[in-house]
């Protein structure tokens, strides 16, 4: 328990009648890369937004850093946190990278940095632009400081993205997608990016299609079939070596 | 006074103002009416002046909708209004010298007037409709052999309404409400002019006012369904 | 004609004396109905009944009622109630009696109808996936309201507001009829004096004209500088 960062355990939702999630456990302990891969519909988006609970759960238990998220039953069936303050603490150490970026378009690159440093983690401007600004050379962007997130390609913006998120100095990064809205000639500096952050020993849990970045850089792949966790493991032998049916499906299909 | 008696004022009995009233919410929706056709004729021939060759038409057609747009609509109808009046009499006197103690209708000047400046709103709706029909629509018109009439009168047309009708609605809401405005040119009669004329009489202005408003409130809900009512029937077949 | 032209110079000073009337009840109506404004359009859309419910039916009502039967309901309906109360021995009397303050009162409410509704939709049209990524950053409410969705939400209505407040100005003429001697009402009293009836109302036209072009470029300017996102980058 002492270097698990997350934990994840018997995790349901449902959107009405549909249950999305049935039961998934997770544990991400400090370092790893979890990449969470299947097809549309799987769950695998729902299931990381449940853990930043920007969908509350039905049931199940998240921890981050060893402390309960406290959830509290309602007759309906639904849940809602106990307590915001505490699920607004957590949240400032769980950074989100989301698919479309989702930059405040009203502030500057570097604001959109330094914005949420400032006015959650109440650090002092100047602390804060210091760091936004090793922050945006890290992804590569710092000549972009200034302008707008609508002057800069798919790319830039989701690279400024990763840069906000990283401003947090985050437990866990969630990556939703990170790829998916890009052009396909962009795709490749994202994913430099991420890569760099995983050697650099950060805790990751990234859903995506991108199956090069998950067999190369996660340290464990799994896989999600209607709410459920099919299968998971070392990229080698989930990826090499499949077991379920389904897995081996859903990999034949993703190759060509 | 108390609550009980303030409403045997609105009875619609010979000392009641109820009847009043009732006659008022005619005159203003009749007002409104008038005007408002008015108003859908000037908006066709400015939208088409807008969106023609000739460069006087747009011209002049600029010129309307931004001296409109710039005026208050008080200071419009009164100059509409007197300028209507001494036009008329200047050529009733030319006709005839009995004609010289003749005072022109308040109605319809203050029609006129209304419409004048409707007008000018309705061209930017018609307009903005026009420009919203696709134009490969047109070009598959023209390139069918349509003339300019034809393809005016068989695909541009039909389908403005679709496009107009939102802008239409709230034109006509507008017109409701732009009618109280001419109970500033005496005895119009309209529902302002009796909440006024109540008041005034009784001294029990904020009952009077309140209850022209309501009226007013009225009007805008009746509309506001009729209008949902068309535009579901417009949009027939596109959602 | 020449008489015409010299009762012009004779009268243009006299109406542009009146032009500070019809700007400050533009801008008073304009910041305190627009202040205003926020509450209405934040109680418009909040999941509570009793906040919602109250917030529509006032922009229901504003929007619904002509902007003269209200202006003639609040100078006359609540200057029913002060004569022979303690209000005529106070004070505040002088101000009371005073069409300009009803004028204020009546605009800036209706401004707030107006300006509710439209914000009330820019609030709604902000992206989520913004408000999103402040929540996901550990927000609270509060803040994601300050911070990203009503900044975003101003610059989304921008335009509209601008044109909201020509009408307003335009509006202000309304004053005139409830004794506030404003451009209008200028014009109006010019008329009754001189017995002319078109050269005041021309005149005063002109200045109306002045007014709105002079304002709607003092508007493009601050909405460029709001709206700086959109542009090339510098």
């Amino acid at each position: 328990m002492m270097d698990t960062t997350l934990k994840v355990e018997d995790l349901h939702k449902k959107f009405g009648a549909v249950e999305v999630l049935k039961g998934v456990s997770l544990e991400a302990r400090t370092g790893d890369v979890i990449a969470m891969i299947g097809s549309s519909g799987s769950g695998k988006s729902t299931l990381l937004r449940c853990i930043n609970l920007l969908e509350t759960p039905n049931s199940g238990r998240v921890y981050v850093n060893g402390e309960l998220i406290r959830m509290k039953p309602l007759h309906d069936g639904t849940a809602k946190p106990e307590d915001m303050k505490q699920v607004e603490r957590i949240r400032s150490k769980l950074a989100m990278v989301f698919q479309s970026f989702n930059l405040w378009t009203h502030r500057t690159i570097l604001e959109n940095v330094i914005e949420a440093p400032i006015h959650v983690l109440g650090l002092p401007r100047k602390e804060a632009i210091e760091r936004a600004e090793i922050l945006l050379a890290k992804v590569g962007i710092a000549e972009k400081r200034n302008f707008y997130p609508n002057h800069l390609s798919g790319g830039q913006q989701q690279r400024a993205a990763i840069a906000r998120a990283l401003a947090m100095e985050p437990s866990v990064l969630l990556f939703d997608e990170p790829t998916s809205a890009l052009d396909p000639e962009l795709v490749g500096e994202v994913l430099q990016v991420m890569r760099k952050l995983a050697e650099e020993g950060r805790t990751m849990l990234v859903v995506t299609h991108e199956m090069g970045f998950a067999r190369d850089v996660a340290s464990e792949i799994v896989f999600l079939h209607k709410g459920q966790i099919e299968e998971k493991g070392p990229p080698r032998e989930v990826i090499g070596s499949p077991k379920s049916e389904r897995l081996k499906q859903f990999l034949s299909a993703t190759r060509h | 006074m108390d609550q009980a008696s303030l409403f045997s004022l609105l009875s619609f009995g010979p000392d009641g103002w109820g009847m009043r009233f009732v006659e008022g919410l005619v005159v203003t929706v009749e007002v409104s009416v008038a005007a408002y056709c008015i108003s859908l004729v000037l908006g066709l021939i400015g939208a088409g002046a807008k969106l023609s060759n000739s460069k006087v038409a747009r011209g002049v057609a600029d010129l309307y909708t931004t001296l409109v747009r710039a005026l208050p609509e008080l200071l419009l109808l009164l100059l509409i209004y007197f300028s209507g009046a001494d036009a008329i009499k200047f050529i009733l006197s030319l006709i005839s010298e009995d004609f010289d103690d003749f005072e022109i209708n308040p109605f319809a000047a203050a029609v006129a007037a209304l419409g004048f400046i409707g007008g000018a709103y309705m061209t930017e709706v018609m307009r903005g409709a026009i420009l919203s029909i696709p134009n490969g629509q047109i070009e598959a018109a023209k390139a069918c052999g349509m003339s300019r009439f034809l393809i005016l009168r068989r695909v541009i047309l039909p389908q403005m309404l679709r496009y107009a009708l939102p802008g239409m609605g709230n034109l006509w809401l507008s017109a409701t409400k732009d009618s109280s405005l001419i109970s500033v040119l005496g005895n119009t009669q309209d529902l302002l002019f009796m909440g006024y004329r109540a008041s005034a009489v009784t001294k029990h202005y904020g009952f009077f006012y309140s209850v022209a408003a309501i009226l007013f409130l009225a009007i805008t809900i009746i509309s506001m369904i009729v209008i949902k009512m068309l535009e579901a029937r417009v949009n027939r077949g596109y959602r | 004609m020449d008489e015409s032209l010299a009762l012009f110079i004779e009268i243009v000073p006299t109406l542009l004396a009146a032009v500070p009337v019809t700007l400050i009840l533009t801008f008073l109506s304009a910041i305190i109905g627009n202040t205003l404004a926020l509450p209405v359009a934040v109680g418009s859309l909040s999941p509570h009944f009793y906040l919602r419910y109250p917030s529509l039916f006032y922009i229901f009502v504003m929007r619904g009622t002509p902007l003269l039967a209200q202006t003639y309901l609040i100078y006359y309906g609540l200057g029913e109630f002060f004569p022979g109360t303690w209000v005529q021995k106070s004070f505040l009397w002088p101000y009371l009696r005073d069409g300009f303050w009803y004028a204020i009162f009546a605009f800036s409410l209706n401004t707030a109808g107006y300006t509710g509704e439209i914000l009330r939709g820019a609030i709604m049209a902000v992206p989520k996936g913004e408000i999103e990524a402040a929540r996901a950053f550990g927000f609270s409410s509060a803040l994601i309201f300050w911070r990203v969705t009503l900044p975003r939400a101003i610059q989304i209505c921008l335009p509209t507001m601008t044109g909201e407040t020509i009408l307003l100005l335009k509006a202000t003429s309304l004053a005139s009829l409830i004794t506030v001697w404003e451009v209008m009402g200028t014009a109006r009293q010019i008329q009754k004096v001189t017995f002319r009836v078109y050269e005041p109302l021309i005149a005063a036209g002109i200045l109306y004209i002045l007014m709105v072009f002079v304002l709607t470029r003092l508007m493009m300017i601050v909405e460029r500088r709001i709206n700086r996102h959109r542009l090339a980058p510098a």
